[in-house]
């Protein structure tokens, strides 16, 4: 959890906000967006008109302005008309308010929207997860998932009423102005834009350059904390084994690359303020003099100059957010598009048509293989032909080296996986007819990986089981040898399970345990912990598997020789595959892959 | 911050003064530019005016506006060098400064923070000195110089700008206030909810065998419409600062130019055409001084952030190294010996030792094995040994010599380490497992020959480039056995005298584990190893076997004599052998 824990969020004002990523498929991306927006789309489309009427409305602004300017200037050796400056003052006040207010609503419309659309993805992906097949996470890495529930949702979130808003009121700005230039007078409209473009073009140039060193930059720091990331974690290896000089110059290389593209994608980003200044004023310079060329001439007045002047202002200023939008839409796009393909992975298969049903505590406990045949990929079989009757109660061996495919049985037995061929049947029923569900229902499943979650113990114990009594779980402590540690804990049950160290490995698995007792199945999966125990922890956990195995049907991965000797049933594995099968004297004396692997531990 | 300043050197400060010469000429441009505008205005205005005199004076002001976009490009040109440069020394500076940390400085900040702080921290300050920098002394100089501009043409139209300012500044402040409390709830929020969701990706098994999805689904709803809540508030806050800062710019136009109508109308006949042209102007300086108002209110934002993010880098420079280098670098007489003297240890806040009183004495080629439970001080022996932390009584000597007198690079050189948890580099598997300096080329062949030594030829002759296959950070290609094996064929690569195995056998099955020590012992006869363990299996053939209980040595000997003479031993070996096993001996 640390590493997330830790990293600072973009919350301030800043003009490095990284390069824009590109959607793959824009066109698909926006399809799905717009129908995950389904039921915001008409309070969208209320704030974009709003968007759109508070852009227009400041552009009816300057003409007024205008008309005052004018009132005044004729008024200048004849005495004002104040009636006139008042009701335009009036008038001007009531269309900005307006404007002001427009703005906000459409503002607070799409917070809202984007908001509880974040939320629904948010909820989406959290029930997504418990929807796809284990297979899904046995092949994506959990910080990509991690990502897209924050990161991502985050971006659609911030995008979304940041952007599509401003982008909106943008264009409207951007075509009234020019509507309206022209409508006042063509000629300063054509040489308000033109001089306007003459600088625009030169700073889409710099534009386009500085996102190409964004970009570089990106990934040049990636490279970097990459690195260090890679250092730091590694600290006494680089140490013992004088790796310093080593990380050092690869850091000096990095971190000058870094350097190059920091400076000039910064250099060039500033740029863009003072350009847009300049278009600015030499658009005023233009106007003013071809205005007073048109003024001297008795073609307009001098309030159409005032007008213009700030034409050119409204005119210019929302090019540069246009731009902005688009790239931020982008990334929102590209955003949505890894949340939607998430959302829309293959789920598991429905099975709502199976309706056997078996009574966890009436299953009497009897389980049969019958040609089994798996793979996780299909085109590779890895178990070809496995066939074995286990009685009630009985106890199964799994053992074999390392990555020799143990977690396989127990994928199947819970059907984490479906069997590709043959059945395994429970109580003479096929898992086939049975659902996920029921065969949970079935297991006790208590894995090495000990997991506990932040929360009380008690919550953690009793888990998702209703009505527990604590004097349950306390006897469940008891059971398993925990209850006095749990007592000495302050708040007992209550006592939050943090990612602190002041529960030990052995005392975490003793209390993965007590969840199984607590449970209660007519099956249980034992994955024995390997080592990170101490000796008296250790015995403790022993004598609570050995407690939870009682009238049990078991099947556990086993590491410890007197579970294995003492089980009614050994499967050996090998590269994915059940090679053997027996009880440890019948396997010692074949001689086999068991024989030797057993040796192999106690020769000299 | 303050402090990081400080350590400028004389040519940033020569590029600083010198921005600051730029932008004062660029501020004065910019604050001419308004005068030539009212002389346009005013020409454009009066009767008679010539043509050549607009176009002059459109002339001035277009050089004008050049001249300050040239200033501020070139300032902009020396900001980003400042910024570039310094986030690099500093990041540099970082860098080696935790490359010298000990493990208990690492322990102290932990590795995660201290990944953060050489990155996002370093990131965050970058941005606010080159934002900051710019704005921090363009912004008062204008402000200063436009009020200063604008205070002897009419007072109520001061009155009026410095009314806007002050609402504008007051609304900062108050959204600030209410805001960024909110802000650290989110980020918290958010935390959260990450961590439900890796909850429920790293239990998932355990998560559908109990049926709980709609347990952790509920939970996860709890939080989310929280985060949903928190932040709804704060974003619809920030949504009032764009609208109403327009509203106010506005509002400050219309009202110089409705009190202009007034002043006009009052003034004599012969000011009224000067007051006109004032008025434009003074509507463009207006707007200038709440812009530089707008960029200071920025700064102060941005100031707190960046401030932390110093804090936090300056902690961490400012820590001092707990292990100090020695010098002696010559080569020994003896080889291969190490002996403990009395040695105790306890962490620097610490009461209680974690180790107490430990002596025992290693010859060349001997292989000494370090067993007991948990917490029982293993590891800490060899984080001593290899001078990660440093004894707190007593000595230890490695080949007569004490290890604190060795140059660290000398000592580390001597010693062969694997650590408990196996550690890739991103990098082919020769960069792996030739890594490091000893000041010894390795040849391939010596590489070859160390991870046949370590039983990982089979498999790195199965991935696709064999030797030059690339490994992954963290090694996430290949599974934890195989690290550790490429990480047992790192040491032996390094052909030291000594080996360190910090129980680097357990993630290996009983087989390899079995098989990769005998090669080894073949392979490497007469070096001396230190060998922790968890399994007798792996030390049974130990010359001296140290069994460790809280921090204690309660036993010292060989695997029968401990066997007789050694209760905690006797424990230890009865959990994992059976009784016929033990005497089969």
């Amino acid at each position: 959890m640390n590493n997330t824990k830790t990293r600072p969020r973009n919350m301030g004002p800043g003009p490095n906000r990284g390069s824009a990523e590109k959607p793959k498929d824009l066109k698909k991306a926006v399809k799905s967006m717009i129908r995950y927006l389904d039921k915001y789309l008409p309070m969208i489309i209320v704030a974009l008109v709003l968007a759109a009427l508070s852009s227009v409305l400041s552009i009816i602004g300057p003409n007024y302005l205008s008309d005052l300017t004018d009132v005044i200037t004729d008024g200048i050796l004849t005495g004002i008309n104040f009636d006139k400056v008042k009701s335009i003052a009036a008038f001007l006040l009531t269309i900005y308010l307006f404007s002001a207010s427009f703005n906000y609503i459409q503002n607070f419309i799409m917070v809202t929207v984007s908001n509880n659309f974040a939320k629904d993805l948010r909820d989406k992906i959290s029930t997504k997860i418990n929807k796809l097949p284990l297979k899904y996470f046995d092949h994506h890495s959990y910080g990509d998932i991690l990502s897209r529930v924050t990161d991502d949702v985050d971006m659609i979130n911030q995008s979304m009423h940041q952007s599509l808003g401003t982008l909106v009121a943008a264009i409207a700005l951007f075509i009234g102005s020019i509507i309206m230039m022209f409508v006042t007078n063509w000629i300063l409209a054509i040489t308000a834009i033109v001089s306007s473009l003459i600088g625009f073009s030169f700073m889409f140039l710099i534009l386009g350059k500085s996102q190409k060193y964004f970009d570089q930059r990106q990934v040049e720091l990636g490279d970097l904390n990459g690195h260090i990331e890679e250092i730091y974690s590694a600290h006494n290896v680089v140490k013992a084994y004088n790796g310093n000089k080593d990380a050092s110059d690869t850091f000096d290389k990095l971190n000058k690359n870094l350097f190059t593209c920091d400076r000039k994608s910064q250099f060039l980003s500033g740029l863009m303020q003072p350009i847009m200044n300049f278009i600015g004023n030499f658009g005023y310079v233009c106007v003013c003099v071809v205005g007073a060329i048109l003024t001297t001439k008795g073609v307009i007045s001098f309030g159409v100059i005032v007008a213009f002047i700030i034409y050119v202002r409204l005119f210019t200023s929302p090019l540069s957010q246009i731009a902005q939008g688009m790239t931020s839409l982008q990334s929102t796009a590209a955003a949505s598009e890894r949340v939607f393909e998430f959302l829309e992975e293959d789920e598991m298969e429905d099975e709502s048509n199976l309706t056997k049903k078996l009574n966890p505590s009436k299953v009497k406990g009897n389980i049969e293989f019958k040609h089994v045949k798996f793979g996780y990929n299909p085109d590779k079989i890895i178990i070809k032909d496995f066939n074995c009757k286990v009685k009630p109660g009985e106890k199964i061996a799994i053992v074999g080296p390392t990555g020799a495919g143990k977690t396989t049985m127990v994928n199947l037995l819970m059907k984490f996986y479906n069997i590709t061929d043959g059945d395994i049947k429970i109580d003479g029923v096929s898992v086939k007819d049975l659902t996920r569900e029921n065969i949970h229902d079935l297991f006790i499943m208590v894995l090495q990986d000990t997991w506990l979650f932040n929360g009380t113990i008690r919550d953690n114990i009793k888990y998702n089981k209703e009505k527990v009594k604590d004097e349950e779980i306390m006897q469940a402590l008891k059971t398993v040898g925990v209850d006095h540690f749990v007592k000495s804990l302050p708040g007992v049950l209550n006592y939050e399970i943090t990612d602190n160290e002041s529960v030990s490995a052995g005392q975490k698995q003793l209390l993965t345990i007590a969840r199984g007792m607590i449970k209660n199945a007519p099956f249980l999966i034992l994955d024995e912990a390997t080592s990170s125990v101490d000796t008296r922890t250790e015995e403790l956990v022993q004598k609570a598997m050995d407690k939870l195995t009682e009238g049990r049907t078991s099947f556990i991965i086993a590491h410890r020789l007197s579970t294995i000797k003492n089980a009614d049933l050994i499967l050996v594995m090998n590269e994915g595959n059940i090679i053997e099968q027996g009880n440890h004297e019948e396997l010692m004396r074949q001689n086999g892959f068991y024989a030797e692997l057993y040796n192999s531990q106690f020769r000299k | 911050m303050l402090k990081l300043i400080k350590d400028f050197n004389k040519k940033d400060w020569l590029i600083i003064f010198a921005s600051l010469i730029l932008i004062v000429f660029q501020v004065w441009l910019d604050l001419k530019l308004p005068d030539y505008m009212s002389n346009i205005t005013v020409l454009v205005q009066s009767e008679g005016s010539q043509m050549s005199e607009i176009l002059t004076e459109g002339g001035y002001m277009i050089l004008c506006a050049a001249g300050s976009l040239a200033a501020a490009m070139m300032v902009g040109y020396l900001t980003s060098f400042i910024s570039a440069t310094f986030s690099r020394k500093l990041r540099k500076q970082l860098f080696e400064k935790v490359q010298g940390f000990s493990m208990e400085e690492i322990k102290k900040f932990s590795t995660s923070s201290l990944i953060t702080r050489t990155t996002n921290d370093i990131t965050n300050i970058q941005m606010f000195i080159a934002m900051g920098l710019q704005m921090l002394i363009k912004a008062p100089i204008t402000a200063v110089w436009a009020v200063f501009k604008i205070l002897n043409k009419s007072w109520q139209w001061s009155a009026v700008t410095g009314a806007a300012a002050l609402v504008l500044i007051m609304m900062i402040v108050i959204l600030m206030v209410m805001v960024m409390p909110r802000f650290k709830i989110v980020q918290k929020l958010i935390d959260k909810i990450n961590g439900l969701t890796r909850e429920n990706l790293t239990g998932i098994r355990v998560v559908r065998a109990f049926n709980a999805d709609e347990y952790q689904e509920e939970k996860f709803d709890v939080q989310n419409e929280k985060l949903t809540k928190t932040q709804m508030f704060n974003q619809r806050m920030m949504a009032l600062m764009s609208p109403v800062m327009y509203l106010i710019m506005n509002l400050l136009s219309l009202s110089i130019y409705f009190i202009g109508a007034y002043l006009i109308d009052a003034a004599s006949l012969n000011d009224k055409i000067t007051l006109f042209g004032n008025m434009v102007v003074f509507s463009s300086y207006a707007m200038q001084v709440i812009m530089s108002f707008l960029m200071l209110a920025v700064i102060f934002i941005m100031y707190p952030r960046a401030n932390v993010s110093a804090q936090r880098v300056i902690e961490v420079l400012d820590t001092k190294d707990s292990i100090l280098d020695g010098t002696f670098n010559k080569p020994t007489k003896k080889t291969g010996e190490i002996e403990f003297k009395n040695v105790s240890f306890k962490y620097p806040d610490a009461d209680e030792y974690v180790l107490e009183n430990i002596s025992f004495k290693a010859k060349k080629g001997d292989t000494i094995a370090i067993i007991g439970s948990t917490g029982s001080g293993k590891s800490t022996i060899v984080n001593l040994l290899m001078r990660f932390y440093d004894v707190t009584d007593g000595e230890i000597l490695i080949d007569g010599v004490n290890i604190k007198d060795y140059k660290l690079d000398y000592l580390h050189n001597k010693l062969g380490y694997v650590p408990q948890k196996a550690v890739m580099f991103s990098g082919t598997v020769n960069y792996n497992v030739s890594y490091g300096d000893n000041g010894k080329e390795k040849s391939d062949k010596l590489i070859k020959e160390a991870v046949r030594v370590a039983q990982a030829k089979e498999f790195v002759d199965k991935m696709p480039n064999t030797y030059e296959s690339d490994i992954a950070q963290g090694g996430t290609n290949i599974s934890g056995g195989q690290k550790q094996r490429l990480s047992i064929a790192r040491a032996i690569a390094k052909n030291p005298e000594i080996y360190v195995f910090d129980d680097s056998f357990s993630a290996l099955d009983y087989k390899t584990d079995y098989v990769l020590r005998k090669e080894l012992k073949k392979y490497t006869k007469d070096a001396t190893s230190v060998i922790v363990a968890q399994r007798i299996g792996t030390i049974i053939n130990a010359d001296k076997i140290i069994v460790l209980d809280s921090g204690k040595a309660v036993g010292i000997g060989t695997h029968k004599e401990l066997l007789k003479n050694c209760e905690v031993y006797k424990e230890i070996a009865y959990s994992q052998l059976s009784k016929e096993e033990l005497e089969n001996e």
